[in-house]
Order: C-alpha cells, then structure tokens, then sequence
C-alpha cells in the first residue's frame, strides 16, 4: 500500500494522460459503442434473444470462434519462432523478412482473400497439390483459419519482438554459464518475460479473426451452418434492411469478445504476479 | 529485472558467441522453420498478387496507377493516414503511460476496451458511426440541418480508421512498458527531473522500438482498411474511395489485373514506410 | 546515445507535425473548394449531380454521363458533371437512407428504392413515373458454361442432373442473386402447374448443387472464371456477355434456357435531396435521357436490353429472344417476394437451417 501511494506520487502526469486516455477512447470507441447497444428500434429482449440464439447464428458463432482461436494458437507458435529467429540470429535476407511482418495489415483484406483462395482452391497452387490426397482447404473452416493466420501473425510478432529486443542477453548468458540447459533457460528466465506479450498478441489475433469478414469470405464458402461466419450473417440482415437483428448479433459477437479478452487480460495480471 | 538497461543491436552478436559451437543446429533448424513459415503464410499470398497484377503487362499496371481515379484514392488514403496515425500514436503514449506506471482499480477493464476495436468486425465499426451520425442516428437530424457531412465525406472516413487502428500503438507499448517498469523514472524525478524531461529523456528512449512498430503496424492498417471505411464512404469516385475501395470497383469491373496493381500500390507504400523505419533505426543506433 | 535519441525524437516529431499540418491544410482547403462548389451549384451555372448506383453499371454510366452532359449543354446551356458511386444495391440504397445525398438512384431491384421510399426520401409511386416500371434497360437471367458445354446444360432441369456443380451467389448478401434465384422459382412453376411444394423442392435440389455461396455477383463470377470451380455459373445476361468479353469467348459460352425472368433494374429521383439541392430539373430530364434513342443505345452497347423499339431492332442480333416472366405476374411484387422468399426464416433459409 505504502509502496503504491509512494508511487503515485512520485511520479507525474497520471491525471492527464489517464484524462486524455479516457476521453479519447470514450469519443472514439465508447460513445459510438454506446448507440449499437442503445440502437433498440424494433429490438425486444424476445426480439434479442430469438436472433441471438436462433441455430444458424449459433452455428455461425461456432465457426467463427473456433477458427479465430486456432488461428491465435498457431499464430502464438510460429509468431514466437519468427520473433526469437528475426530478434537472435543473424542470417541473409532477415532485413527483407522483417519487413515483410507488416505487410498483411496494409493489404486490403478483400484482396488477401481473393488472392489466398486463388492459392488453397483446387485448380490453385497449393489446392491442386492437395487435391490428389483428399484435402480441401479453400471452403472448408482449414481455409478460414490459414485466412485468419495471415490477418493475426503480424500481432504476434510484434509484439513479442519489442520485449525480446529489449531483454537482456546478461540473463541468459549468466543462467547458461551457471550450467543451466539451453530449454531450461528457456523455459525459467525467458519464458516469464515472454508471456504477457504471447498473450497479448494470442488476444490481439484472436479477437481480430472473431471479427474478420474480407478476407475471409473468399475463402469460407459461406455454407449456412458450415462455413458461415457471424459477420457475414450481421451483413446478410443489413441487406434486409433488419438493423434490429444486425444490431443483436453484433452485440452477441461483441460481448464474447469482451469476455474472452477481459479474461485474457487478468489471465496475463494473474501470471505475471505469479512468475515474478 | 525491470530496470533494465535495453540493449539493443549488442544482444545479437553476443549472443552468437553464448551458442557457438555445439548448438548451431539448433539455430539452423529454427531460423528454416521461420522462413518457411513466412515463406508460406505471408511471401505466397504476396507473390499471387504482383503475379497477378502483371498479368496483363506492365502497360496495364501502369496504366491502372495513371488512373486519375487512382491517384485521388491514393491522395485519400495519404490523407487518412496522415491524420490518424498521429492522432492514435499520441493516445497510445498517453494510454500506455497511465495504464503501466501508476496502479488503479479496473485496469484490466481499460485495456481490454483500448483491445476492444480488433474484436469488433469491421462491419459493425462502419455501423456505428452510421447510426450515430447518419440521417437516424443521434446526431443525424442537428447535422442535417447545419449542413454538415460526417459520413459519406472525410471525416466519417478518418472516424472509422481511428476506430479500426485505435489500439495498435497503446498496444505495443504496455507490454514493453510494463516490461521495464517505473524505476528509471522514478530515480530521475528523485534526482529532480520534471515530468516531461523524465518521458522526453527516460522513457522514450526506453520505448522507441515499441513506439516505432505500434506507429508502423497503425500506419500500414490505416493505409489498408477496407470493411469499415466501405460503410462511411459513400464510394463516391473521385472523392470519397480510398485505395482499398478503389481495389474493389476495379475488381467488381472484371478489371483483375488493374486491381491487383492497385493493391501492390499499398504494399508499395507500406514498404516505404517500413523504410523509413530502418533508416531511423540506423540513425538512432549508429 | 542521449544526443542521439534526441535526433531520434526530433525526426519523430517532425514527421508527425507535418502529417498533421498537411492533413489540416488539406482538409480545410477541400472544405472550402466543396463549399464554393455548392454554392456555384445553387446558382445554376454549373450544375452537379450524384448518381447512386449498383457495381456493374460503371462503364454504362461513365459513357452516359457524357452522352448527358453534351446534351445538357447543348440544350439548356449549363454546364453538368456527374459524380457517381458504385457498390452493392442494398448498401449503396442503406447509404442514401443514412445520409448520402443522391439526386438520383439507378439499383439492381425495386425493393433497394421500396426501401428509400419508406423513409420518405423518394415520394410514392416513383414506380409509374417513368415507363415500363421505371426501368429504362433490362436484363435477364442466363448460364455460363465451360466451352462446348461439357455438362450438357440447356435448361434450369439440367442443373440439378447428378454431377452439376452450380455457382450462383447468396441471395440473402446479394441483390442480383435473388434475381436468379427467382428465376429458377418461376421457371419450376410453370413446370409443375404453379404448385409451389414442387417449386420449393426445385431450387432446394438447385441449391444442394451450390458448393460455394459468394456474397456478390462478382466473388461467384471469380470463383466460377478464375477458380474453375463449377459447371455452370448462373448470371444476368448483362455480366454475362460482359465477362465473355472481358475473359475470353474462348473460354466460355453463355446459355439461354426455356424459360427467364425478366430483370428490371429500376431508377428514380430522390425526391427530398433534388428539392433541397434545386436539381430537380437536370434530374429528371437525366433519367428521362435514358430513354432516349442515344440513352438505349449506350444501354444495348453495354449488354443491357434496351426498352425502346428502334433500339430493340437494331440489337437484335445481341440479345436472344426468349420467353421471359416479370416479377410482377409471378410473385406481386418485390416486398412480397423479399418477405417469403429471402427475409430470416423465409424459404431460402429453410433450404438450409431445417425447420424448427
């Protein structure tokens, strides 16, 4: 207690960057927010229950959730090899590899779906080598999910690769010349470090896929029940000029992923204190 | 641990010497499995679109960046960018600021409504700003009467991209903030620093890398949004399509090859900025 | 190291000064130059209007909208440019009714303008006010098949013969779909002695043979043209000649069957925007223009079927004659078809999610 008012006060500015922040982020993020939850026209809590749980959304949020989730977990994996890899080694072409991270998000996402399932379908290049083996991936919840890696690696690297720069070789090289295995280190001196970003960037992809909706619907399909995502669902209301039903699976869409990235965001709190 | 030193471009080559010899393979193996994953997951999609925008021959590509349309989109999409990315950068120091050094009660709720635009698809952010400015909306009536345009005209454009790259930069810095904690900062206020010497001096020499990423990621998101910008344009030619939208009229036009130049424009530009970014990274380093 | 992090931090700061100075010159330079413009436009000098449209019309309207403004000059003197936007037909109809300010709309059905009427920014009736339903061109639905027709499709029954991958795009995401999927509706009734159990059991076979529900018409004619994925893509006939055009005759051919409906796409005034903006009269005579001998004839060059009779005769050639059945006979009109058809829980969806 004593430690955290000493804090406070000694150091400045906390009034006016947690003003500006909160004032920011309520004319840009929350007040907009606001008239989605408040946009009732027509929309009854039987209203809002009916869409929000009528079978083919559900369906719908299935999938979505389902491919955004294993693409963050397959993002965390090859986003830490890539990071470590760029941060560690040197080797020809990493300058070219590196810059290339960022290039997912400036390309619009129409075209990375256009341009993904021209790859994954069965006359494209990878498609047709699949084809002979029983493997579809275009049109198929695989093919949402490698849509959704390209979308979310970025998120994963970069944000791994800041701390990894900024964590001190000195550790490592004391636990190594202490004896202790390349894993070991590893696992008891990085790890601990590299968690929270791995979770932010694992959240970041995550709740980016959950609401993705260019490049994936390309590439899903979007069969009802199947490969059909929830946003897509969200546009096919718009089209029948329904923004009460709009309206309610994006607010569905909306507090699953707050739930899920609160609980991400406290998981991170809770192992920090842990670790350390 | 927190007070650390950065030690940026000395950690490599130390490091090389800790893994000499007998774990060589081991950084061999990785550094292939990473570039085959890049290779796989970013390089291939990236070839099929310049394979694809010269499909038809350089005449066609440069015809299809000649176009007036296209230069005014791209003259949009500098302008977007060019507003929001300050804008975003400087909440995201301010953001990161409040949330790493100081403790206060629902600060796991800040961050997760700073995370909370990724989540949202961009649809639904194009929506909102429809229904608080558009003709039903909250503000649509006041709006309409003094002849003012928010949607459908520049400023709903820059709304919907501050929305959709709000967190980028806030983003990258909490975690490399909190990373390094407080007590650099705190010595230099103890040694009698103000406080905008202690951030200039302390911490954003500190957070630099950070900072650089989160405005390069914004940078490049800002320059590439297409679901959330498409609801407010308006698409009207000319004057409210951004580049992104000017990809899809060439691609709903059978014009294929011309769509796909156009989106090469924006990695073009991305790799401009990315540029840029290794020239002050030289810069500061040397 | 300090020294340089401050040239670090004053390279950062320039940058994102000078963003900002150019963005807010920028900006309030355009203000201005919209503003004078609007003024200029309210003075009848020079006059501007915006035409709202659906995707496919960009190469119709870019050569109209210079066909128009050479009249516009040569008859009243005033000069006339005209902005256009393009996108889906029930978003660019969503933007007119959140705001965006169209002096006319040219969508790819009447239920897009129904809606913009119910909020009472089109007044009533706009539907007679210009002939044949307000639609100054048509189309139809057709098939595109692989070169030489493989498959042996000639009509809607051969769709659903074993074997036959069928492209068609979601007629819940897509305006132009539901013209086909109303298409294939029709045709089963006249089949089957208008019973509608028959009918519904045609296109759920139709649709079991869909692999692949794109959102817009021009995802299903990628997927079907460049993914090689399907037998038969169904199409209006405009996209579809136009795609023989633009991909290759070599490569495709286009099929008409038995029997088609008739596609109207409609156009209209906005009636609260051209009175407010003092349009009305350049508005009008733009859409009645359409009619005209030049107006068709860009029409019929662009793959639409023109309405007026010289037009009709000098296209002939183009466009095949064949039985086709409107909207209108078959279903009422475009609220009654939307609401049984394509609303949530209406009978496309029940193809789908079984019912509960």
């Amino acid at each position: 207690m004593n430690t955290q008012a000493s804090q406070r006060r000694l150091l400045p500015g906390f009034g006016l960057t947690m003003g500006y922040t909160v004032f920011y982020l309520s004319l840009i993020v929350l007040v907009p927010l606001s008239a989605l939850l408040l946009n009732s026209t027509g929309l009854t809590w039987a209203k809002f229950w009916d869409v929000a749980t009528d079978p083919r959304v559900v369906a719908s949020y299935r999938v979505s959730l389902t491919t955004a989730a294993a693409a963050a977990v397959a993002n965390t994996g090859f986003g830490l090899l890539i990071a470590w890899v760029l941060v560690r080694y040197e080797f020809p072409g990493k300058r070219i590899f590196d810059a290339m991270i960022d290039l997912p998000f400036a390309l619009p996402t129409a075209v990375a779906g256009v341009a993904l399932t021209a790859i994954y379908s069965q006359h494209g290049w990878i498609g047709s080598l699949l084809e002979p083996l029983g493997i579809k991936i275009a049109f198929t919840t695989v093919g949402i999910t490698i849509a959704l890696m390209f979308i979310g690696i970025p998120f994963v690297v970069r944000t791994v690769q800041p701390v990894l720069q900024d964590l001190e070789a000195d550790v490592e090289e004391a636990a190594a010349t202490l004896g202790a295995g390349r894993w070991r280190t590893f696992r008891s001196v990085l790890l601990p470090y590299l968690i929270p970003p791995l979770l932010t960037g694992f959240a970041l992809a995550f709740s980016r896929g959950i609401g993705e909706y260019g490049s994936v619907i390309f590439i899903s399909g979007n069969m009802p029940m199947r490969t059909e995502i929830a946003p897509l669902l969200i546009m096919s209301k718009l089209e029948q000029y329904d923004y009460a039903g709009a309206v309610a699976v994006a607010i569905m869409l909306l507090l699953i992923s707050f739930v899920l990235l609160l609980v991400i965001n406290s998981l991170q709190k809770w192992m920090r204190r842990t670790s350390r | 641990m927190a007070g650390s030193v950065p030690m940026i471009g000395q950690t490599s080559p130390r490091n090389e010497k800790l893994t000499v010899p007998k774990r060589r393979w081991v950084k061999n193996v990785l550094i292939v499995a990473a570039v085959l994953v890049l290779i796989w997951l970013i390089v291939l999609p990236l070839a099929v679109v310049l394979t694809e925008s010269l499909k038809k021959g350089w005449d066609v590509y440069i015809a299809a960046l000649r176009d007036p349309d296209a230069l005014s989109a791209l003259k949009l999409t500098l302008l977007v960018a060019a507003i929001t990315v300050p804008l975003n950068t400087i909440f995201g120091i301010a953001a990161a600021w409040a949330i790493t050094k100081f403790k206060f009660r629902g600060r796991q709720l800040l961050i997760t409504l700073i995370d909370l635009p990724f989540s949202i698809s961009p649809v639904v952010a194009g929506l909102i700003y429809v229904l608080v400015f558009g003709s039903h909306g909250w503000l649509g009536p006041w709006l309409k009467e003094h002849d003012i345009h928010i949607i459908f005209a520049l400023p709903g454009i820059v709304l919907a991209t501050l929305f959709v790259t709000f967190p980028f930069v806030a983003r990258e810095l909490i975690p490399l903030m909190e990373d390094q904690g407080s007590q650099e900062e705190e010595a230099a206020v103890t040694l009698g620093a103000r406080g905008w010497q202690v951030f200039w001096r302390v911490t954003l020499p500190n957070i630099k890398w950070g900072l650089l990423y989160g405005i390069v990621l914004c940078n490049a998101r800002a320059m590439g949004e297409f679901g959330a910008v498409s609801v407010v344009s308006g698409h009207i030619r000319g004057e409210t399509n951004t580049l992104p939208l000017h990809v899809e009229i060439l691609y709903n036009e059978y014009q294929f090859s011309a769509s796909f130049a156009v989106a090469s424009l924006l990695l073009l530009l991305a790799v401009i900025t990315l540029v840029l970014k290794s020239w002050f990274t030289r810069k500061s380093v040397h | 190291m300090s020294k340089l992090n401050q040239k670090f931090i004053v390279g950062l700061v320039f940058i994102m000064v000078t963003g900002m100075l150019a963005a807010c010159g920028d900006k309030s330079g355009s203000d201005t130059a919209s503003a004078g413009a609007a003024k200029e436009g309210a003075a009848a000098k020079e006059v501007e209007l915006l035409n709202v449209s659906y995707d496919p019309t960009r190469e119709l309207y870019e050569q109209y909208n210079k066909a128009f403004a050479a009249y516009w000059l040569k008859e009243k003197g005033q000069k006339v440019t005209i902005k256009q936007s393009h996108g889906g037909s029930g978003k660019q109809s969503r933007s007119v009714i959140d705001g965006l300010e169209a002096d006319v709309v040219t969508l790819a059905l009447g239920y897009d303008i129904d809606a913009i009427q119910h909020e009472g920014l089109i007044n009533e009736g706009w539907q007679k006010k210009y002939e044949h339903n307000s639609s100054p061109y048509t189309s139809t639905i057709v098939f595109l098949v692989r070169k030489g027709n493989p498959k042996g499709i000639h009509d809607w029954n051969d769709l659903i013969k074993d074997g036959v991958e069928v492209i068609t795009p979601n007629p819940k995401t897509s305006g132009g779909a539901r013209w086909n999927y109303l298409a294939a509706w029709g045709y089963a009734l006249q089949q089957n002695n208008n019973d509608e159990a028959k009918a519904q059991e045609f296109v759920k076979q139709l649709f079991a043979h869909v692999p692949v529900l794109d959102t817009g018409a021009r995802g299903a004619t990628t997927t079907f043209t460049e993914r090689g994925i399907g037998d038969v893509l169904i199409a209006w006939e405009n996209e579809a000649l136009l795609s023989l055009k633009e991909l290759g005759s070599d490569k495709f051919e286009v099929v008409y069957p038995s029997v088609s409906i008739l596609a109207e796409p409609p156009v209209a005034v906005v009636d609260k925007v051209v009175d407010k903006r003092g349009t009305r009269e350049v508005a009008e005579a733009y859409l009645k223009y359409l009619y005209s001998e030049e107006g068709q004839t860009i029409a019929a060059e662009n793959y639409y079927r023109p309405t007026l009779e010289s037009v009709k005769t000098k296209f002939a050639n183009e466009f095949k004659d064949i039985k086709l059945f409107t909207i209108d006979e078959l279903f009422g009109d475009w609220a009654q078809a939307q609401n049984k058809h394509f609303n949530d829980g209406g009978i496309f969806d029940q193809i789908y999610v079984p019912k509960g």
